[in-house]
């Protein structure tokens, strides 16, 4: 993993910069099981401006993102999938979203750090507290709007621009570049292999007690 | 809108998450709603005829097996607006939690008619939407 992250470190100066380009585009893994619901959060992602992998079950999106086992997750590196939000449905046959988020968090690597939100159409308090508990971002209540969208997609872009920016600060302390602008910031995941362990995204802020608080 | 989904609405047929779909409608998505709803079509029939197959059963009926059909068929009607067909899914899940066999019987029946008559609105409404499209594009013919 060591010699991984030197790769890292090279490249990232170079994705800082490309990202000037911009392609700041999130990309987005919606999983569920239902063929309805993957078209419409399909749509609902794509014209709020946002690139989306869809995948029907939580074993793909595992598969999907190095993560099922089979594979060798540790050559994924660089050339890998950089996904920088999650949404999942809760219930689904075989594993579910919340044993998927739980997968999720459990990663000692990058793939802990993605945010994962949680989409069911069941009220249940106890289910989006256990959610919650296990690190979901938020908990959205199915039909999901073009203003749950909206708001996630603002949530996410503020933390990545936060992170970003005091990672750009870092590494161009002597740099003759302006301050970078909100959005010319990387996007990618793997800024936080550049952070000190104690990574300072925490899952729990408070716009998310606020959020799961109106929905009560 | 139109006269016909007017109705629907004021009807309770159909909710705003129908008309959250057709925001989602554009140039660059031009027929998105009716490829949702021919989606919804297609399995809601299926879900349908396993509900009917499952009741039908003589001896133990799998109220549990009833309800994640259910489940499938109540989260996909909320996700196109179709309100209520959701509102008989979920009266007909009350029943199956209570192996109440004949209040199963009358949701199925009950949910077999609501679904006929939202399929058929939607067609209208659909055929309607083609109408006027026909005409617009007779008036303003497309330039290449």
């Amino acid at each position: 993993m060591a010699a991984a992250g030197e790769i890292f470190r090279s490249n990232l100066t170079e994705l800082l910069e490309e990202s000037h380009s911009g392609d700041n585009e999130l990309h987005v893994l919606a999983v569920d099981d239902s063929l309805v619901d993957r078209k419409v959060i399909e749509r609902l992602l794509k014209i709020s401006s946002c690139k989306v992998t869809v995948v029907e079950s939580a074993r793909r999106a595992l598969q999907f993102l190095g993560l099922d086992g089979d594979g060798e997750n540790s050559d994924i590196g660089f050339d890998g999938v950089k996904v920088n939000l999650i949404m999942t449905d809760y219930s689904m046959p075989g594993m579910t979203g919340y044993e998927l988020l739980k997968k999720i968090k459990q990663e000692s690597s990058v793939f802990r750090e993605i945010p994962v939100v949680i989409m069911s159409s069941e009220n249940v308090l106890t289910r989006i507290d256990r959610c919650l508990e296990e690190g979901a971002e938020d908990f959205l209540l199915k039909p999901v709007k073009l203003s749950d969208v909206r708001r996630l997609k603002e949530f996410i872009m503020r933390g990545e621009v936060k992170d970003g920016e005091k990672n750009s600060l870092k590494r161009r302390r002597s740099s003759d570049d302006c301050s970078p602008s909100p959005l010319s910031t990387t996007f990618s995941p793997m800024r936080h292999l550049c952070d000190p362990p104690s990574s300072v995204f925490s899952p729990l802020s408070p716009s998310t007690l606020s959020s799961k608080k109106s929905r009560l | 809108m139109n006269r016909l989904l007017s109705f629907l609405f004021h009807q309770g047929v159909l909710d705003e998450q129908f008309l959250q779909l057709q925001q989602l409608q554009d140039e660059t998505s031009p027929n998105f709603v009716s490829e949702v709803v021919n989606i919804y079509f297609h399995e809601s029939e299926k879900l349908l005829r396993n509900l009917r197959a499952l009741l039908m059963e003589r001896e133990l009926m799998d109220y549990k097996k009833m309800g994640i059909d259910l489940n499938q068929l109540m989260g996909s009607s909320s996700s196109i607006g179709a309100k209520r067909v959701t509102n008989v899914c979920v009266a007909f899940r009350v029943a199956t939690e209570q192996n109440n066999r004949v209040g199963c019987f009358r949701a199925l029946e009950m949910l077999e008619h609501e679904y006929c008559y939202l399929k058929n609105k939607l067609h209208e409404l659909f055929q309607i939407e083609q109408q006027r499209d026909l005409a617009a594009g007779v008036r303003y013919p497309v330039q290449n």
